[in-house]
C-alpha cells in the first residue's frame, strides 16, 4: 500500500470507531457525565465542605483533576476493549484481516478511537466541573500531554485485554477488579501525604497515581509526585504496551488460526 | 494462460495435531470459474482460509497472479475478494457503511469507495437498504451484502465459500447469473459449494478434495466423462410395489418407494424397458436421480452421504 492508501485505511478505522461510540452516546458519553456530576455534588459540595482544604486547595478543586483523569482512563479502556472484542466475537475483524491494511495501522486506528472517546469524555467532565469550580490551568501543555498519554496507555490496555478475551466476562474482569480499585486508590480523592509511610510506599507502586498527579500538577501546580517522572513512566508504559499489542496482533492471538 | 492462483504442496496442521491439508497442489487460470468440491472437513475452507490470510499455513507456497503470500501478502490481498460462509459483518452497522468501510481498508479514496459501493449495492438489489442496519436484512440479502463487500475494491479473484448456502432457488439462480456476469467481465471465480448442481452449472474446472488431498483436478466435461453409472427414477402407472428382476440392470426402490434403475454407461435403455414391460411395469416417465456431478463426487469421496433435495449434507 502507498502511504496515501495507508492513511485512508487509518482514517477509515478511526471514523468507524468514532461513529460507533457516537451512535451509542447514551451508553458511552452520557453516563460518565452523569456519574461525575454526582461525584461533584456529593463529594465536592456536600461532603467536601466538611472535609476542608486538601494540600492547600478546596476539596472540590483537589478532586476535579482526578475525576477528569478517571473518566479518561475508564472511557479509553472501555472503548477499545468492547469494540475490538465485539469485532472478534462477531468475526467482523476478518474484514480487516483479509485487507492489506498493515497490523500497525489496525492497532493505531483502534488506539486513536479509544483516545478520541477518552478525551471527549474527559472534556465533557471538565465542562461539567466548571459548574462547580473554576479551573486555572497551571501548565496547559502538561495537562494535554498527560491526558493524551494516559488515554493512549489505557487504550493499549483495553486492546491487550480484548486480544486475550474469549468471552464477554473476560472484558469486565480487568475493569472491575483491577482498574477501578487502582483508580480509587490512585489519589483521586486524597493526597497520599495523608497516609502512613507504609501505605504511601505501596501507593507509589500504583501507576494511576502518577497519571492523576501529573494531571493535577498541570491544573493546580501541586502534586504528590514529580510530574516529569510521571510523564517518563507513562512513555515507558506506552512503548512497552504498544510493542506487546503489535506482537499479539502479528501472532494473530485469538483472531487467526 | 496466466495463473490466477498457484498453490504448491500446501500443508496445514492445527495445534493439537489435526492435519487439515496434506500437500495441496492447485492451479487456477486467470478468468476461470473454478469449483473446489468436497465433503465437510475435507479441507476446502482451510484452503480458502489460507488464501484469505485467516489461516496460517504450516508449509507450502501460495501465489495469486504475481504476488506471493510470504513475500508480498499485502499485494496478494488486494487481488482477492473474499465471501465467507458465515455472516461476519457488524450486525449493527448500516449496509452502506459496511461496504464503503471495506473499500477504505483497501486504501480506496472516499469518492471512489462511494461510487463502487453504490454500483454493487444496486447490482445486488441492496441499494434501497443502504441505510438499514445489517441485522434488519433477510438471510438472502445478507449473503448478497457479503458479495458486494467483497467486490467493492474490484478484486481480480473472487473467492466464495458456500455462496448460496441457505438461499431459495430463485435467489440462487439470480446470484448465479450475477457471478457469471462478473466472470465474463474478467474476474476469476473460485467457489466451494455443497450444491453440486451449482458447480455443474457454473464452473469450467473442478477440483475434488477429500481428507486434505486433491483427488481430481480436471475440466468439468472431462470429469463428467468419467462417470460410469447413471441412476434413473421411474414413474410407474399402477405400480405393483414389487421389485422387478432385470438381467443386466440393478433395480431398487428409494426412500419414497419409487423405482430406481441403475444403468451402466453405454447400456441400452430399450433392453431395460422391454424387460420391465414384460414383467408388467408400465413406465410413464423417468428422471435422473440426481445431477451427474453428484454421482461422480459420491464415487470419488467414497462416503455414504445422504441426499436431500439435491443437496449433499452430513
Amino acid at each position: 500500500m502507498t502511504p496515501f492508501q495507508i492513511w485512508i485505511a487509518f482514517i477509515t478505522i478511526v471514523v468507524r470507531e468514532v461513529r460507533r461510540f457516537t451512535r451509542i452516546w447514551p451508553q458511552t458519553l452520557l453516563p460518565p457525565a452523569v456519574t461525575m456530576t454526582l461525584y461533584f455534588v456529593i463529594f465536592g459540595n456536600l461532603i467536601g465542605d466538611r472535609i476542608g482544604p486538601m494540600e492547600g486547595y478546596d476539596y472540590m478543586e483537589f478532586i476535579v483533576p482526578g475525576l477528569i483523569m478517571m473518566s479518561v482512563i475508564t472511557s479509553s479502556y472501555a472503548n477499545v476493549v468492547s469494540s475490538f472484542f465485539s469485532m472478534k466475537f462477531q468475526r467482523s475483524i476478518e474484514e480487516l484481516l483479509v485487507s492489506p491494511t498493515p497490523n500497525w495501522v489496525i492497532l493505531t486506528g483502534y488506539l486513536a478511537g479509544g483516545m478520541a472517546r477518552g478525551l471527549i469524555v474527559g472534556f465533557v467532565v471538565m465542562l461539567v466541573s466548571l459548574f462547580f469550580t473554576s479551573l486555572d490551568f497551571y501548565s496547559p501543555l502538561l495537562v494535554v500531554t498527560t491526558a493524551l498519554l494516559t488515554s493512549l496507555v489505557f487504550s493499549l490496555g483495553g486492546f491487550i485485554n480484548a486480544m486475550f478475551a474469549t468471552k464477554f466476562d473476560d472484558i469486565s474482569i480487568v475493569p472491575t477488579f483491577v482498574l477501578t480499585p487502582l483508580t480509587y486508590l490512585g489519589g483521586v480523592f486524597y493526597s497520599i501525604n495523608l497516609l502512613s509511610p507504609f501505605w504511601q510506599g505501596l501507593s507509589m507502586a500504583n501507576p494511576i497515581l502518577y497519571m492523576v498527579n501529573a494531571f493535577r500538577y498541570g491544573v493546580l501546580g501541586a502534586s504528590d509526585v514529580a510530574p516529569f517522572y510521571a510523564i517518563g513512566m507513562l512513555v515507558i508504559f506506552a512503548v512497552a504496551l504498544f510493542s506487546l499489542s503489535l506482537w499479539l496482533l502479528d501472532r494473530g492471538k485469538g483472531i487467526r488460526q | 494462460m496466466t495463473d490466477a492462483l498457484h498453490i504448491k504442496d500446501l500443508r496445514k496442521t492445527f495445534p493439537g495435531g489435526l492435519e487439515a491439508l496434506k500437500g495441496i497442489d492447485l492451479r487456477v487460470e486467470a478468468g476461470d470459474f473454478f469449483a473446489l468440491l468436497g465433503p465437510n472437513g475435507a479441507g476446502k475452507s482451510t484452503t480458502l482460509g489460507v488464501l484469505a490470510s485467516l489461516v496460517r499455513k504450516t508449509s507450502g507456497q501460495v501465489s495469486v497472479f504475481d504476488a506471493d503470500l510470504d513475500k508480498d501478502p499485502a499485494r496478494l490481498k488486494t487481488y482477492l475478494g473474499v465471501v465467507p460462509q458465515e455472516f461476519n459483518f457488524n450486525q449493527f452497522e448500516k449496509v452502506g457503511d459496511i461496504v464503503r468501510t471495506q473499500a477504505g481498508y483497501y486504501g480506496m479514496p472516499l469518492k471512489q469507495a462511494a461510487r463502487n459501493a453504490e454500483r454493487y449495492l444496486r447490482e445486488l438489489g441492496l441499494w434501497d437498504k443502504r441505510n438499514s442496519p445489517a441485522r434488519m436484512l433477510s438471510g438472502g440479502m445478507k449473503r448478497r451484502l457479503l458479495i458486494a463487500r467483497a467486490l467493492v475494491h474490484e478484486p481480480r479473484v473472487l473467492i466464495l465459500d458456500e455462496p448460496t448456502a441457505g438461499v431459495d432457488i430463485e435467489l440462487r439462480r439470480s446470484m448465479w447469473a450475477f457471478m457469471e456476469r462478473i466472470n465474463r467481465e474478467g474476474v476469476t471465480i473460485i467457489l466451494t459449494t455443497h450444491y453440486l448442481e451449482e458447480a455443474e452449472a457454473l464452473c469450467r474446472n473442478i477440483a475434488i478434495i477429500d481428507q486434505g488431498r486433491i483427488l481430481q483436478n480436471l475440466p468439468k466435461d472431462e470429469l463428467l466423462r468419467q462417470l460410469s453409472m447413471e441412476h434413473f427414477i421411474l414413474d410407474v402407472r399402477d405400480d405393483p410395489g414389487t421389485l422387478p428382476s432385470l438381467e443386466g440392470f440393478e433395480c431398487t426402490r428409494n426412500d419414497e418407494g419409487a423405482l430406481m434403475l441403475e444403468v451402466q454407461k453405454g447400456a441400452s435403455l430399450n433392453d431395460a424397458f422391454r424387460q420391465l414391460s414384460e414383467q408388467g411395469f408400465d413406465i410413464v416417465s423417468m428422471r435422473n436421480r440426481s445431477n451427474r456431478l453428484e454421482e461422480l463426487f459420491m464415487s470419488m469421496v467414497g462416503r455414504n452421504l445422504p441426499e436431500q433435495n439435491g443437496e449433499v449434507v452430513e
